[in-house]
């Protein structure tokens, strides 16, 4: 190859770079690692696989994606990694808000602030869930048996977002909760199926087929309106017909579950930018939107300074929360 | 019967050219993920998952529990030749599957092996069939205290188990759980015995403590003794490899005990795991020649090799019912399920006939079609016997070392799994057992999580492990498993006033030779 035509070869490039100004300043030069910290089967494996595919099945990126699965330490495991990796571009974290509420209540040697926030793809939400058979119709009737003080919530993890959210409904409910920690929302489901819990507050996927297997049902929604209508989960009954929690005298307005994308500390604006764009693409297509139904999602995307401001809000509630329980790690 | 219809129904669906090919070629995948330690069923089975995106549900399912057949069967040969175990549940099959291959005897060893998993995997699918909507209920029983007690179960099963002494066998244990300790706690989610390394927050995988453990300890005991030095002179024998299976009915009453136990294990999520270790305590316990056990006894071959199948197996069950999952390799089907638009639950039986009657009748012959590939298969892997032992260390090293490293893509990994090396090392010149610290570094966790969830319903009562049938009779099991060998020991003290110390310790130091 000539001088020559390396020289037109650069003017091509700096041409292309010239058409396309957003993307074209930073591409991937070697494979990309997508770290979940979650083991495999998990919701927010299920993202990263979802992105994997969508990623590579339209070939918006030349390089080839391998998802690694650092789910031990509740996820701790992963955003260690993501802090070991600081300045690498090819390691790109899937998450949730855990990323800023673990370092509050558990002293894990992270923090979020050691991660480049990329995105807030989708919001998993909340619902409040009892047994079939129980004998309450609505949140009231809930909070009412629940005064003799007896009741066994359970949940995903301890001090994460299920207990977060527990605490809030003592607080809104007047009502004092057993809350017993499992490893998953799935183990938790089945446990309330047996009879051995009151209630839990699993995201829509988790109980999706314990609802429609009629072992348990979803009395109302942690959200500020109710869900939209989608197609019938039971005979009768679809996620729109589930009330909110707050039109049951529940008042807690709005909990999700955001789930994140980050890349290590001290990357480029670029090579961020670059990452950022790809997730816009990704959740402009069908399969996309397949994704974020089928889950029984919220589809959203926050970045930038929106992101910044939803983590400092998110962090400052639950600060609140873990300060009121004594959680707050010194 | 209803069932019996629906599984004529399902074969119609299994039976098919295209179908037959996908198992055949689950299963060799299967065979290759089980034989590399640190892949393992899960991990293969999650790399497979994309790929099956495009196909029918069932075809899917076909392929991936195809693999996760081949990969229980492929488990097992790394176990038996090399005392490396490429899955959690084929540790015990190292008890006696090793000392049988290291004998000369490595062609029967494998094809027992297979045998018995053959007949446990049978057992489970048959109970599959005809028990899916019992099985279910039983399955729901479960709460916090129950498992605690199942988990009880398991080390009572081998707490005490003659051989080692009860006081190794406690310290052996105790090591076990505070290995099992580190990392996050799901109680209280705070972070214990890190050391101050902030990696360890993820705990210490099972696959790098046991290839450190048995796979480098093993290794280091060989290079000391030098009896490794010539090669195990094995001809290639197929004749044998049918003897051997021939042979299997004799110890029927072996065979029914372990699928029985594997069966309970897996529908209760025990798991495979603890199925296979319990089996094996208490084959060793109530067998007429458990003595020998460790020496590369037949019955400590079939008995956790059967329970590790019949539990692998019956494990789908409450996967595919309840929609839980009762092995880490059903979590990650799971997994497929939801994303190829399908919930696990009681109403996949209703809603989906044609998808589990076809997983189910895929059962049958998947397992037909893998332990015929995996008996033609016996030579050539005892083959792998002949290779001198100067070959074969350093390439034990490479695999344990590749294996550790690829559980998490760790560089500690590997340093952990050399440093289990040393262990299990120093564990066998000081006759310290390693079958209970290898129970406690796997269930250890659960237990604890089990027993203070329990904790945290009564109230701190100790009152719940005897709240119902289903809990009292478990802990009154565990607790006379735990009392009998004691109890034995009385007894005999008391026909013989003088204690025998000195006509028994030539035996009894003969016996720890050959704890595992």
């Amino acid at each position: 190859m000539g001088r020559t035509s390396t020289l037109l070869l650069s003017a091509a490039a700096a041409v292309l770079a010239g058409a396309m100004p957003a993307v074209a300043a930073w591409q991937p030069q070697k494979p990309i690692e997508f770290v979940a910290t979650a083991g495999p089967g998990g919701g927010t494996d299920n993202l990263a696989r979802a992105v994997q595919n969508i990623v590579t099945k339209y070939k918006l990126t030349e390089q080839p994606i391998v998802v690694v699965n650092k789910g031990g330490g509740s996820g701790a495991e992963g955003y260690v990694y993501g802090k070991a990796s600081a300045g690498d571009p090819y390691k790109v974290i899937f998450g949730t808000s855990n990323a800023w509420q673990q370092p509050l209540v558990s002293k894990v040697a992270f923090n979020y602030t050691d991660l480049t926030p990329i995105a807030a793809m989708a919001q998993d939400e909340f619902l409040l869930w009892v047994k079939q058979d129980a004998p309450y119709k609505t949140a009231g009737d809930y909070l009412k048996a629940a005064a003799s003080g007896e009741f066994k919530m359970g949940g995903a993890q301890s001090k994460d977002t299920d207990e977060v959210l527990t605490r809030m409904i003592e607080k809104a409910g007047h009502v004092k909760l057993t809350y017993i920690p499992f490893k998953s929302g799935a183990e938790t489901a089945v446990q309330l199926a047996g009879g051995h819990l009151d209630s839990h507050v699993n995201n829509p996927s988790e109980s999706l087929g314990q609802w429609r297997g009629g072992t348990q049902r979803p009395l109302c929604v942690f959200s500020p309106k109710r869900l939209p209508q989608g197609a019938k989960i039971t005979a009768t009954e679809g996620w729109g017909d589930v009330p909110t929690c707050a039109e049951q005298g529940l008042d807690i307005k709005q909990y999700e579950q955001p789930r994140t994308v980050w890349l290590p500390g001290k990357v480029t604006p670029d090579q961020a930018a670059y990452y950022v764009d790809l997730m816009k693409k990704v959740q402009a297509t069908a399969e996309w939107k397949d994704y974020i139904e089928k889950t029984s999602q919220v589809d959203t995307f926050l970045t930038g300074a929106e992101f910044d401001k939803f983590i400092k809000e998110d962090l400052e509630h639950v600060k609140q929360v873990a300060g009121e329980q004594g959680w707050l790690v010194k | 019967m209803d069932n019996l219809g629906e599984l004529l129904h399902g074969f119609t669906i299994a039976v098919t050219m295209p179908h037959l090919l996908l198992m055949a070629v689950g299963v060799l995948l299967g065979i290759l993920v089980g034989v590399l330690p640190g892949l393992g069923a899960p991990n293969g089975v999650s790399l497979l998952l994309p790929l099956t995106f495009g196909m029918q549900p069932v075809s899917a399912i076909i392929l991936l529990s195809s693999m996760y057949w081949g990969a229980l069967f492929g488990g097992s040969v790394t176990s038996i030749l090399f005392n490396i175990p490429g899955e959690p549940s084929s540790v015990a099959t190292t008890f006696d599957g090793y000392p049988m291959a290291r004998d000369g005897r490595p062609t029967t060893a494998l094809a027992t092996a297979f045998g018995s998993a053959a007949f446990g995997a049978l057992i489970g699918v048959i109970l599959i069939t005809f028990l899916a909507s019992w099985v279910a209920q039983v399955a729901l029983a479960f709460g916090p205290p129950e498992y605690f007690a199942v988990y009880f179960l398991a080390f009572a099963s081998f707490v005490g188990m003659g051989g080692a002494a009860p006081i190794k066998t406690v310290v052996a244990l105790a090591i076990g759980f505070a290995i099992a300790a580190i990392g996050i706690d799901t109680v209280s989610g705070s972070v214990r015995l890190t050391m101050g390394i902030d990696e360890l927050v993820k705990g210490v995988n099972f696959v790098v403590a046991v290839m450190g453990l048995f796979g480098i300890g093993e290794l280091l005991v060989a290079v000391e003794e030098e009896f490794h030095a010539r090669a195990v002179s094995s001809r290639i024998d197929w004749g044998e490899v049918f003897r051997a299976v021939a042979r299997l009915p004799r110890h029927g009453v072996a065979l029914l005990r372990s699928a029985a136990i594997g069966c309970w294990m897996g529908i209760t999520p025990g798991g495979p795991t603890a199925a296979s270790f319990m089996s094996y305590g208490i084959a060793r316990r109530f067998s007429r020649r458990g003595r020998y056990f460790g020496t590369g006894e037949v019955e400590g071959i079939i008995s956790p090799e059967t329970a590790d199948h019949a539990a692998g197996t019956s494990a789908l069950l409450p996967m595919l019912s309840l929609g839980i999952p009762g092995s880490a390799t059903a979590a990650v089907m799971m997994g497929g399920l939801m994303i190829w638009g399908l919930n696990p639950g009681p109403m996949l039986f209703v809603d989906q006939k044609d998808f589990v009657w076809g997983l189910i009748a895929s059962m049958y012959v998947g397992n037909i079609v893998a332990v015929a590939l995996v008996l033609l298969t016996v030579p050539v892997f005892a083959a792998l016997m002949r290779i001198p032992f100067v070959i074969i260390a350093p390439l034990i090293v490479i695999i344990c070392v590749v294996g550790a490293y690829s559980v998490s893509n760790s560089y500690l990994d590997v340093v952990m799994m050399l440093g289990f090396g040393i262990v299990g090392y120093l564990f066998k010149k000081l006759f310290y057992p390693l079958a209970p610290l290898v129970l406690a570094i796997v269930i250890g966790d659960k237990a604890e999580d089990a027993f203070r969830q329990s904790m945290l319903m009564s109230k701190g009562s100790l009152g719940i492990f005897f709240a119902n049938k289903l809990v009292t009779c478990l802990i009154v099991a565990g607790i006379a498993l735990l009392l009998l060998p004691l109890a034995l020991q009385l007894a005999r003290l008391r026909r013989k006033p003088e204690p025998p110390s000195g006509e028994t310790t030539a035996q009894e130091r003969a016996q720890e030779k050959v704890i595992i």
